[in-house]
């Protein structure tokens, strides 16, 4: 099958994001002390087993950002072939089946029937009944008797398959790992088993045994169900889920790349300078904070959606539309939500400003930029680090919001605000349709949270002063009365760190 | 004897990090109904931990976890929380060390003392009241019944700890627990309160236990001394004995690292190393490592109690019956000092640097326009001058504009007014690029080591930078050893390390895995990578212990004599002055007062701020004749000083003509000079103090 591949804008900065992460990690390992630092990182289970699970979120989103326009089966008059207007991605490719099977409307997880009632002819006679899904259960001759059966079998098969998997994946990276050090595979997988490795291996291979499990049973189910269920047209809800990713990763990223600079130059500049500077650059950011973002938004969005509007020529497909308008929106969200962190550090420059390696640095005559960058920037980034992944469930709640007044992403464009907005309806509804908002909430949820630990073990291992990996030892019991235990404690657990003095 | 605190192997665990850190392992005392007994010791040997393990009042990772403490028979350890709560306030009560953090600054100080009365007192609303006014009376706070409804930030630091010390008192209790209750304090002010004190205990009765690290305050309070070391005591003793033959060799070693005029010729004698790790299961003696008479059991035999006379005891193996031979021929052994060579001055009499009526205002601004509505004479025309290889000491209590005037030397604070030549160079008005050149034959030192050095930069980044920053305005490398200059930047930082006495390959590491003392050390590093001729101290070591201090001193000295370095040596601690400076300026609220050779103004002062300033100090050798001068109140505020001679209202001898205008300078030699009126102004000789 022909394709003509598709770079929309936020692919273009999405790459560019990518490329810039290699070039770092290519930078850091090029570097001894950096290695050192980073490799701290990869200390904290809890950061680890999170970077597993956001390393599946990233796959998703990457997949979902390669983009192309298939062939389609004709040719034009001149004979060239033509170029479906729909923009597809890799995505959308391989969960081709969930993209597809549209039912009528709303059915709840691995149902077999469609959710309400409606008359259908049966045998010539009118029946009001459930309606058999066209696609979900389809292949089950009475599905009465046979789903319960069938979806237990689908589902054990799928977590076979995902055990299987994951057996492969972990005895070939134990075998790597114990090639690499030199030991036993037996050994290694012991020392695994007792969490003496640095890396701590046995956290992340069981978030990943999890993972596997969910992805196989979810796969194997979803060939033949809606494991989520359907919405109001009868779009599988997984397929949304999954698509929501990427628009979530970029209005997260993006949003913070565009509102990073502002809020680091001003910021610090504010509480470095001080005097005029500081001045202005307080009535800038107080004079935006006093305007209510949603208006400020609301505008700016109707206005790209008028300019839109007027010049269909510029774009050839809808998802090119989409897209503009979704870079628009994270570069306003971007715009406007630089003042809270900017306000954070420049209180926090304002004190290091007075520290006191700062006013050494001042009496080598040191340049302002270089304080700037070499003692300021490394000691305010843990606050960036906390505000800019705080910021990021913030933001995707605020494109919620936006595309529920209206002024959010492009109605065709699936996202966990378009999917929370339709469920407000939803939820309304008698019988409840609990599942769409449950899976964006639940997706959500994984997303941020992952995102959360992981920034907080960066976090971690970038301070110098934290220790990131805990000796394991026996600890000695202290009671009252029992002497003879403390005397047999092990000796000097802690490493004596200071040096020889002279 | 009856007792009234018994504490018997009392055991406390901190559960931090990996190993649980034994802060109290195994202490045993006793103090008496109404008499004062110091626990003296370093940072980190669990004084404190001792003290809040009687309250009870441990942190949460804190445990006691063996042991017997009775108050008055009362087993502490047995009582329920509910119980403990009668005990605190009421029979035993506790002042910390920062009377700027102990006090709720949303609360009045009637108030809070109240707090303590309901607790304990059953009073009537007027009674309760009466009793505030007469406790902040007891501890002279002029006016207090209107003072008691002020809040804490109307006190100055002195009449907070004193409001702590009422507030203390406010249960009567038997026991007072005075965690170091002077150490935030200036010199002046530490003796009102420390007199205030002993006052108090007369009248009550009551016991105190003192928890210090300073000598000095031990001397002057204390009945009995108990010297702590490594969680456990190592030497108890009544203070006469303890002052005049400490047994302990740790004892013996932190009296010799006192600084002093005695021993301003030779090295101070040091205390190898630092207090070792708690969290280690000790197998002998715990001193051993820092110790300059260890014997080969200490190593592997805990040493046990001697008893050396009556109440004198010592916990060292010097003293065991199998060792008194060896103890007698160590102990001449103690003093024994590596000698400098005499100062060998590279000092000529060029002046260095000379400031003329050096003025810095700050502006104090009010209003929506940020009018200008009065200034804060942080430093209000001062005139000094330092010869290459001289140490001149700036002394006075904090908040009389010390700092102020080496920042703004360094041009890290614009002055207001005045002249700064350095080398017949001007500094003042120049911009930051003009001053670049001078910068690095100035250098700071600063008072905190913890707040020097940037935590995420390693110390190799830290050195170079200076040298970077500076390199092309470096014309050749001056210094004692020209081999360095033609060295690679690496080589150049190993041995800048191996200057200050650190080894080489910790140039890799971060700050945060350092103690204070070596963080000085990089500190001054630091400041040497740029080879400069003047060195501005300010307070290097009053963060530090006696013991490092004594390292940081040695260093600074040898370097003084090596490299000719001159020093402006900014601080509060006249025993450091004694020891390092050739001369030295006394500032009083922003204005010089005093100056004069060192031995001019120790053995003579004339202005009546000095003689006070100087007899406040408190002093380990017992003085008959010593007498304090008392001062009354605190420093004025520089925002707006009193008319006349800035001194007047706290001086004893004020005439009229002290209120009128302020004291031109009288000169009694070539060098020494004061403002006063007490003397007469006719011989003047030089014009040198404006």
């Amino acid at each position: 099958m022909s394709f003509s591949p598709i770079i929309l804008w936020t692919d273009a900065l999405i790459y560019l994001f990518v490329a810039i992460v290699f070039s770092v990690v290519w930078y850091v390992r090029r570097h001894e002390h950096l290695l050192a630092q980073w490799k701290r990182v990869g200390h904290s289970a809890s950061g680890m087993s999170s970077l597993t699970v956001l390393i599946f979120f990233l796959t998703v989103g990457l997949l979902d950002t390669v983009h192309f326009r298939p062939a389609l089966d004709h040719k034009n008059n001149q004979g060239e072939t033509i170029y479906s207007v729909e923009v597809l991605s890799l995505l959308d490719v391989l969960v081709a089946p969930l993209r597809t099977q549209v039912e009528k409307t709303y059915s709840a997880p691995l149902a077999a029937h469609l959710y309400a009632k409606e008359t259908i002819e049966l045998d010539g006679k009118q029946v009001r009944t459930f309606a058999r899904l066209q696609f979900g259960g389809a292949h089950l001759q009475d599905p009465d008797k046979e789903h319960t059966a069938d979806i237990t079998q689908l589902a054990l098969k799928g977590l076979a398959c995902g055990l299987l998997i994951w057996s492969v994946l972990s005895v070939g990276l134990i075998a790597r790992l114990s090639q690499r050090s030199r030991q036993n595979f037996a050994l290694y997988l012991m020392a695994i088993w007792r969490r003496n490795t640095e890396i701590p291996w046995r956290a992340i291979l069981i978030t990943l045994l999890i993972l596997l499990l969910i992805i196989g049973c979810i796969t194997a189910l979803a060939g033949h169900y809606h494991v989520l269920g359907t919405d109001k047209v009868g779009q599988d809800i997984l397929y949304q889920s999954l698509k929501s990713i990427r628009v979530a990763l970029v209005i997260g990223t993006l949003t913070t790349l565009i509102m990073l600079p502002f809020a680091l130059l001003l910021g610090i500049m504010a509480g470095y300078f001080r005097g005029w500077v500081d001045d202005v650059i307080q009535y800038i950011y107080t004079t935006l904070n006093s305007i209510p973002s949603v208006l400020l938004i609301a505008a700016a969005v109707l206005m790209m959606q008028v300019y839109i509007e007027t010049h269909p020529e510029l774009f050839d497909t809808i998802a090119s539309r989409a897209d503009l308008r979704l870079l628009f929106l994270c570069m306003i969200l971007g715009i406007t939500s630089w003042t809270g962190l900017c306000r954070l550090l420049r209180g926090e420059t304002l004190k290091l400003r007075e520290l006191e390696y700062i006013q050494a640095a001042h009496a080598f005559g040191v340049s302002h930029w270089r304080v700037i960058s070499r003692h300021i920037l490394p000691n305010v980034m843990h606050i960036v680090l906390i505000a800019t992944v705080m910021d990021f469930s913030g933001l995707v709640l605020a494109e919620a919001v936006l595309s529920y007044v209206g002024v959010g992403v492009d109605p065709s464009m699936i996202s966990f605000g378009t999917m929370i907005n339709a469920a407000r309806l939803e939820m309304a509804r008698e019988p409840m349709v609990w599942w769409a908002l449950l899976a964006a909430f639940s997706f959500m949820f994984t997303l941020v949270l992952s995102a959360n630990l992981f920034a907080d073990a960066v976090q971690n291992a970038l301070d110098p002063r934290i220790r990131t990996l805990r000796q394991r030892t026996v600890l000695p019991r202290f009671g009252k009365k029992d002497k003879h235990v403390k005397d047999n404690a092990p000796e000097a657990t802690a490493a004596a760190k200071s040096s020889p003095h002279p | 004897m009856n007792t009234l605190l018994e504490i018997e192997n009392l055991e406390t665990v901190l559960h931090t990090g990996d190993a649980p850190v034994r802060a109290v392992d195994g202490l045993t005392l006793t103090i008496s109904p109404g008499e004062t007994f110091a626990l003296l010791g370093e940072s980190g040997c669990g004084k404190s931990m001792t003290a809040l393990s009687i309250m009870r009042l441990l942190p949460d990772v804190g445990e006691i976890v063996g042991g017997k403490i009775s108050i008055g028979g009362t087993d502490l350890l047995q009582l329920p929380e509910t119980g403990m709560r009668k005990i605190r306030g009421k029979r035993i009560s506790m002042i910390f060390q920062e009377p700027m953090l102990s006090l709720n600054p949303v609360l009045t100080i009637a108030e809070q003392i109240e707090e303590v009365l309901q607790q304990h007192l059953n009073l009537s609303h007027e009674a309760m009241q009466a009793r505030i006014r007469e406790l902040l009376e007891q501890v002279g706070i002029p006016d207090a019944a209107r003072r008691m409804h002020e809040y804490p930030f109307q006190f100055s630091g002195g009449m907070k700890q004193r409001v702590m010390i009422a507030m203390a008192l406010a249960g009567e209790p038997e026991l007072l627990i005075a965690d170091e209750p002077t150490t935030a304090l200036d010199v002046t002010i530490q003796a009102q309160v420390l007199d205030l004190m002993r006052r108090i205990q007369q009248q009550k009765g009551m016991a105190i236990l003192l928890i210090t690290h300073d000598l000095g305050v031990v001397a002057e309070m204390a009945q009995r001394v108990a010297v702590m070391y490594a969680g456990e005591i190592v030497e108890l003793a009544t203070r006469h004995d303890f002052f005049h033959h400490p047994r302990h060799p740790y004892s013996q070693q932190l009296f010799a690292a006192l600084p002093g005029k005695q021993k301003r010729n030779q090295a101070l004698t040091v205390i190898q190393g630092n207090v070792p790790s708690l969290a280690q299961q000790f197998s002998g003696c715990r001193f051993v490592d820092r110790c300059n008479q260890a014997l080969a059991q200490c190593r592997d035999t805990v040493p046990q109690w001697h008893t050396i006379s009556g109440q004198h005891q010592v916990r060292c193996h010097l003293y065991g019956n199998n060792a008194v031979q060896a103890a007698a021929s160590a102990t001449p052994a103690v003093q024994e000092a590596v000698h400098v060579t005499p100062s060998t001055p590279l000092a000529t009499d060029d002046v260095l640097l000379q400031v003329t009526d050096l003025k810095v205002h700050f502006p104090i601004r009010k209003g929506l326009f940020k009018r200008v509505v009065g200034h804060v004479k942080a430093v209000d025309g001062v005139s000094l001058k330092i010869a290459a290889g001289k140490t001149l000491a700036l002394v006075g209590e904090s908040g009389c504009g010390k700092t102020t005037i080496g920042k703004s030397i360094l041009q890290l604070i614009q002055p207001t007014a005045g002249n700064v030549r350095f080398k017949e160079q001007e500094l003042n008005g120049l911009r930051r690029s003009q001053l670049r050149p001078v910068r690095s034959q100035l250098q700071i030192i600063f008072q905190d080591p913890y707040a020097s050095l940037n935590p995420r930069m390693r110390i190799i980044e830290i050195l170079q930078e200076g040298i970077n920053a500076l390199k092309a305005y470096q014309t050749g490398y001056s210094g004692n050893d020209t081999a360095a200059s033609a060295q690679s930047p690496e080589n150049e930082i190993d041995a800048l390390l191996q200057r200050v006495g650190l080894p080489a390959e910790v140039k890799w590491r971060f700050p945060h895995e350092f103690s204070g003392g070596q963080r000085q050390r990089i500190a001054i590093a630091r400041a040497l990578a740029v080879n400069p001729k003047l060195l501005i101290c300010d307070e290097p070591t009053s963060a530090l212990d006696v013991s490092v201090q004594a390292q940081i001193l040695n260093l600074l000295k040898s370097l003084q004599n090596n490299l000719g370095l001159a020093f402006l040596f900014i601080t509060h601690n006249i025993a450091v002055v004694e020891y390092l400076a050739d001369e030295v300026a006394v500032m009083y609220l922003g204005r010089i007062v005093e100056h004069g050779r060192i031995d001019e103004v120790m053995s003579n002062p004339r202005h009546p701020y000095t003689q006070a300033l100087l007899s406040s100090v408190p002093h380990i050798e017992a003085d008959p004749v010593r007498h304090i001068i008392p001062l009354t109140g605190d420093l004025p505020s520089p925002a707006a000083p009193p008319t006349g001679c800035h001194f007047n209202p706290r001086c004893a001898h004020a005439m009229p003509v002290c209120r009128t205008a302020y004291p031109p300078v009288s000169s009694f030699s070539a060098t020494h000079s004061a403002h006063c009126y007490l003397y007469s102004q006719e011989h003047r000789t030089t014009d040198y103090e404006h």
